[in-house]
């Protein structure tokens, strides 16, 4: 996302317009609509997940379940073969003629490992794919925004949408039942 | 589940999960005042007072024990786990009930979780931090405690992979780990919560900086859901995985009692067991203290008592278990210290105050008026407490005490400073959680206005369509 002041004479003067609802499943009616109207560059602001929002806003490309995936693999592999490097390699120890590569007991590590991985990688990749930490955002101007994380639910229309238009937008919105619209400055 | 009769005939209803007439801003407001609006409570400062001495309890004792060494404590050969093990074992069990309520139900779509799956979690927490003591002071040198992780270093030394001392180091360290961003993770709705809602600046500027810029943005959201429900999936398996490998500890091993299979089961059942019954023993004053009965009701009190009381009978079977193979096994030390040293030598008041307090005691929560009533219920898990806690002495004593050669044999006691350094962290765990109350929700706001979201729905389902009974048939399903 570029700046206010990124591209010198374009720069926009509004971040958005946002629509403050009292009811998730009318958002959820709203932002569907907006879709279908055409509008992509906007985004829903609920006080918990609201099902089907996502989708209403269309998005399905979430990243998350397999960078997951990917974490835990890298963790279990590196659990496995570190045990099997120092074991069999590095530091061998014959006990009673052992096997070196006693793979069975090398496996309750690699299950934590595995694990291990698997929860950082959902956890910062979460927080990357969010853009997260990020305390600064222009939709914190808006008015009674604060009541995003308490009981209301928010649709934001960004001007960077090639539709959007201050005074047509305003006018959809109005049309959608809204406890009131706002414009949100950068 | 088999082990709880149904109330024949619904004589009384079950209680709600959530009392009616709540909506997102009253939950809201509810949780988030315990934090930014309650005035300093009494009985919080007695409680913390209390608390902040056995801490100091704590300091001393170790300090004690960084000067002196291990000797201070009872252990000698041939018992040389003692007190340290026992209540690390402890320690960790109590927190598994946390991972369960948190990671298992939420997999099962338990309704009843979302109420008290916040502070179980902080419990878990705080008890993996106790329970991670005893293993370090026990080391005898704690200063020296990176030896057991792999790292490159001049001795050339790397942990020996096939004990299940080391599997353990990566047990506890990987479940502590996922414990503690599974909680965080669930907390930054709420921290932004409470950062919108705080008066003073700076209280919302630490809020907020914790809450890392959480909008509630529906993109967000979708990615977090992902996160949280891979995070419970992983959950899971982890925390059977713990206390499995902690019996590990134990069932490698050679010794009489402890060489079981039965011991991975019967110990994450025991574990569940504990944990549960702490739960029940820190929810029932905080939910009348801090005016959250409407949110922790009489129905999770009776659920968890239901827990209780399968989990209480899985360890009873697994007591029995341990009788039958002792016997079938027909191996005379095995025969000998079950069949005869634990319930009628040496340490045998103990172990009967074990069976009376985990499997006698717990049969009352078949009886649903004792289920639903808070006070005897929670002299009840203060039993359980003590009889888990039992059940580790039972355990690591009497089989290291009286094992094979009666010429190594040698009687245990503890010294004051086994005691102080117990009653120390429970100082820690209380002095932990009471200071989580005051700071964090300790209930997760953004999930209770889900359930009201839910609970708004099936009520509007109910309504529209299926009738009041629908309604009512699904609420006792939960």
């Amino acid at each position: 996302m570029s700046g206010p002041h990124a591209h010198g004479q374009e720069a926009p003067e509004v971040y958005g317009l946002m629509a403050e609802f009292d009811d998730p499943d009318r958002l959820v009616e709203v932002t569907r609509g907006a879709y279908e109207r055409g509008f992509r560059q906007m985004e829903a602001y609920t006080p918990f997940p609201v099902e089907g929002l996502d989708h209403a806003l269309g998005y399905f490309r979430n990243k998350v379940p397999r960078t997951t995936f990917l974490g835990a693999v890298a963790g279990g592999l590196s659990g496995f073969l570190l045990q099997c490097w120092s074991a069999i390699y590095y530091y061998p120890h014959d006990i009673a003629g052992k096997p070196l590569y006693s793979w069975p007991a090398f496996i309750p590590i690699t299950f934590e490992t595995t694990v291990l991985g698997g929860a950082f990688a959902a956890v910062f990749g979460m927080l990357y794919f969010n853009g997260l930490p990020k305390l600064y955002h222009p939709v914190f101007n808006a008015p009674s925004f604060a009541l995003a994380s308490d009981d209301r639910f928010f649709l934001c229309i960004q001007s960077r949408d090639p539709l959007f238009d201050p005074e047509e937008t305003l006018a959809f919105l109005e049309t959608c039942g809204p406890r009131s619209v706002s414009v949100v400055p950068y | 589940m088999a082990e709880t009769p149904h109330d024949d005939g619904r004589r009384a209803p079950l209680p709600p999960v959530l009392a009616p007439g709540h909506t997102y801003g009253s939950v809201t407001a509810t949780i988030s005042d315990v934090v930014l609006a309650r005035a300093l409570d009494w009985r919080w400062a007695v409680g913390m007072g209390i608390a902040s001495s056995l801490l100091m309890l704590f300091g001393g004792a170790v300090a004690n024990l960084l000067f002196r060494g291990t000797g201070i404590w009872g252990i000698n050969t041939p018992v040389m786990w003692g007190w340290a093990i026992i209540n690390f074992v402890w320690w960790v069990g109590i927190g598994h009930a946390g991972t369960l309520i948190s990671a298992i139900l939420l997999l099962l779509k338990q309704q009843w979780r979302t109420s008290i799956n916040r502070f179980a979690e902080a419990m878990t927490l705080f008890a993996v931090a106790c329970a991670g003591m005893f293993p370090l002071l026990h080391m005898g040198r704690p200063w020296k405690f990176w030896w057991m992780m792999p790292y490159p270093n001049t001795m050339a030394l790397l942990p020996q992979w096939r004990s299940p001392l080391v599997w353990d180091v990566f047990a506890v360290s990987t479940y502590a780990t996922v414990s503690a961003l599974f909680w965080y993770v669930g907390l930054i709705p709420d921290l932004a919560t409470l950062r919108d809602r705080a008066k003073n600046k700076y209280i919302a500027m630490a809020y907020g900086s914790l809450a890392l810029g959480w909008r509630g943005s529906a993109r967000h959201w979708s990615r977090y859901k992902s996160a949280y429900m891979l995070l419970a999936a992983m959950s899971t398996p982890l925390v059977v995985s713990v206390h499995t490998v902690v019996s590990f500890d134990f069932a490698v091993s050679v010794i009489p009692g402890w060489h079981a299979t039965i011991f991975p089961p019967y110990f994450v059942a025991g574990a569940i067991f504990s944990g549960f019954a702490m739960v029940v023993t820190l929810m029932v004053p905080l939910r009348s203290w801090f005016g959250l009965k409407d949110f922790i009701t009489d129905r999770h009190l009776d659920n968890m008592a239901k827990i209780i009381l399968a989990t209480g009978m899985i360890v009873g079977y697994g007591y029995a278990m341990e009788f039958f193979i002792a016997w079938y096994s027909g191996n005379p030390y095995e025969e000998f210290l079950l069949l005869n040293a634990r319930p009628f030598g040496t340490y045998s008041n103990a172990y009967r105050m074990m069976v009376f307090c985990n499997v006698i005691i717990p049969q009352l929560l078949w009886i649903p008026a004792i289920r639903r009533n808070p006070i005897v219920l929670w002299v009840i898990s203060i039993f359980v407490n003590i009889g888990m806690w039992l059940e580790r002495y039972v355990i690591v004593i009497t089989s290291l005490s009286e094992d094979f050669l009666p010429s190594s044999w040698a009687p245990y006691s503890p010294t004051i400073w086994d005691v102080a350094t117990f009653l120390g962290t429970l100082g820690l765990f209380t002095f932990l959680l009471f200071a989580f109350i005051r700071v964090l929700p300790s209930i997760a706001i953004a999930e209770m206005r889900e359930l009201v979201h839910e609970k708004h729905h099936e009520a509007h389902a109910a309504h529209a369509g299926h009738g009041v009974d629908a309604a009512e048939a699904r609420e006792e399903n939960r």
